[in-house]
């Protein structure tokens, strides 16, 4: 036993002497190593950015996607094993379905985002199960009477939930958040918020480690009606360019 | 001379509210009374269908302290919150707020459908804005006659479907006849478990792919056709000869409209659960979908056989 904490890391049900559970933070290691996540809360909408790696050039642009839907206006990137996110989105969709049906009307991100960290947080409290190895950012905008809030949360694998203006998840999360603090979020648009985003996903990217990626965006925004949608493939195009131009502008 | 207290039943008229009353209690007794009898015991009890202390199974029911305005109803609701556990279900077995006719026409252009948007509570005019024409995906409207909260559920089941649909984002979208294959399953699955959903559906719509005009009928028991023209309830006596007469699939949208407009008034003046406040919703390839708002038609009340209803009609009084 070379350290205080060393067997301590098989169970997620024991705790180490000095107060820790060794497998809920490798689960948080699973989500570091995931490529960088981006969530950029703003004036009017919300924006959700990707930078996915391309794992063969085999595979069918535009698939598996990571950003997915869990109501019309709600929106979650997952960061880690995609199985896993996967599943904490689909459990996210039963949670806004069954909501609306019973109170008939959209579901609070804020209850949604409690409500998928109490179902991920239960992953770390049997031995039966392993924790769960996703970080979910979950992009909604509730409505008030004519008011619209958007709103942004972070549901992490040991079961905590943050609210947040801007975050960023995976490898290249430290440098994403400067990045993002330098942003002034709360006069942007949500249009300008795409192409901001395209240009961290872009600058912050190491082309060293993984030499191909496919950047997806997705937004809530006045222009999709406040509902969740895919950018524009032109809009996507327009600011990807823009990206990659200024990254080139500071490379000279 | 003062006008005597009439001393029959106030709008039934001489003896008909015993009557009703009697008949009803007579008819109603055997399940009836077993029922209520029982349902003060002990749930657990072995003895459920013994009636109680002194009570002959086949008694008539003692009268009530206030003469029954429908005793048929009141019967019916009793039997419904009577009914010892176990007992088969009685609910939504009796429509209660309904809608009439919906009526729908193939055009060049797509789908024109109309209805009233009356929600009667029996004969009563209860509720004048109802809206009985919805989306049910981009390009399918639903329209329903029948028990207005039966539809008002299958509509939550269709925003669901559709919800479910947007959220996949796979570019797939549910095209009017997938729409009406689901309700055809909904409605015959429901009469299967003998919970029917009261309603007469009719689908319309346009495939967005193809531009190919759809158009169905479903009824509460899950018949279902499919055809160039559709009708529900008295819209099918009323309106459906008129379709047969002068619906073509190439007809214009004027044509259309004054022909939906035509069957509509035929169904207002022959239809006493309908109102003069209708909409239509059209869908089309090129404009998508549209509900529009409510608009009345012009009447002509004047007509001899409606002012002398019985005059030409042998047999009648």
């Amino acid at each position: 036993m070379s350290s205080v904490g060393a067997g301590y890391d098989l169970s997620s049900t024991t705790f180490s002497p000095d107060g820790r559970v060794f497998q809920v933070e490798y689960a948080q290691k699973a989500v570091d190593n995931s490529g960088t996540v981006l969530g950029l809360r703003v004036r009017d909408g919300v924006v959700l950015a990707i930078e996915k790696p391309v794992i063969s050039k085999l595979a069918v642009p535009g698939a598996n996607r990571r950003i997915l839907s869990a109501d019309r206006s709600v929106g979650m990137a997952g960061a880690g094993l995609a199985a896993d996110c996967r599943m904490v989105v689909n459990r996210a969709r039963g949670e806004c379905q069954n909501y609306k049906h019973f109170y008939g009307s959209a579901m609070p991100t804020e209850v949604l985002a409690e409500r998928i960290a109490s179902y991920v947080h239960l992953f770390t409290l049997y031995w039966s199960v392993r924790p769960c190895g996703a970080s979910t950012l979950v992009a909604g905008c509730d409505q008030s009477g004519g008011e619209r809030t958007p709103q942004l949360y972070l549901v992490e694998p040991n079961g905590v939930v943050q609210r947040f203006y801007g975050t960023a998840l995976g490898k290249a999360r430290q440098s994403a958040k400067s990045e993002i603090e330098k942003l002034d979020l709360s006069s942007m648009s949500a249009k300008e918020a795409v192409k901001a985003a395209a240009k961290i996903i872009y600058q912050v990217h190491d082309e060293s480690k993984d030499k191909q990626f496919e950047l997806e965006m997705t937004w809530i925004a006045p222009e999709t009606d406040y509902e969740h949608r895919r950018v524009p493939a032109d809009m996507l195009a327009e600011a990807e360019a823009e990206a990659k131009a200024a990254i080139e502008a500071m490379d000279e | 001379m003062q006008p005597s207290l009439p001393s029959h039943h106030p709008l039934l008229g001489p003896d008909t509210a015993i009557l009703a009353a009697q008949q009803q209690s007579a008819s109603a007794s055997f399940f009836h009374n077993q029922r209520t009898n029982t349902a003060h015991q002990d749930a657990n009890s072995n003895a459920v269908l013994a009636p109680a202390s002194g009570a002959m199974p086949f008694t008539v029911a003692p009268p009530q302290a206030h003469a029954p305005f429908d005793a048929g109803a009141l019967a019916f609701d009793a039997a419904i919150t009577n009914a010892p556990p176990g007992a088969p279900n009685k609910h939504t077995t009796y429509p209660y707020v309904t809608g009439t006719s919906v009526l729908a026409i193939k055009y060049k252009d797509g789908i024109m459908m109309a209805a009233d948007t009356l929600g009667a509570y029996g004969a009563t005019k209860r509720y004048k804005s109802i809206s009985r024409i919805v989306p049910a995906a981009p390009t399918t409207l639903v329209g329903a006659g029948g028990e207005i909260s039966d539809f008002q559920y299958i509509s939550k089941l269709l925003t669901e479907l559709n919800d479910n649909d947007v959220i996949r984002d796979d570019g797939v979208v549910l095209k009017p006849r997938e729409v009406f294959a689901y309700l055809q399953r909904v409605m015959y699955n429901r009469r299967n478990k003998f919970d029917p959903l009261w309603n007469s559906l009719v689908v319309g719509g346009v495939d967005q792919a193809t531009g190919e005009a759809f158009l169905g009928t479903c009824s509460m028991i899950g018949v279902s056709y499919t055809d160039s023209h559709v009708a529900t309830g008295f819209g099918n006596h009323l309106a459906r000869p008129l379709f047969r007469n002068e619906q073509r699939d190439d007809m214009t949208e004027q044509e259309a409209r004054a022909l939906l407009e035509k069957a509509l008034r035929v169904c207002y003046y022959r239809d006493k659960n309908s109102i003069n406040k209708f909409v239509i919703g059209t869908v089309t390839k090129e404009s998508g979908m549209k509900v529009s708002e409510p608009f009345s038609l012009s009447t002509e009340w004047g007509y001899d056989a409606f002012v002398h209803p019985t005059k030409h009609a042998l047999g009648s009084w």
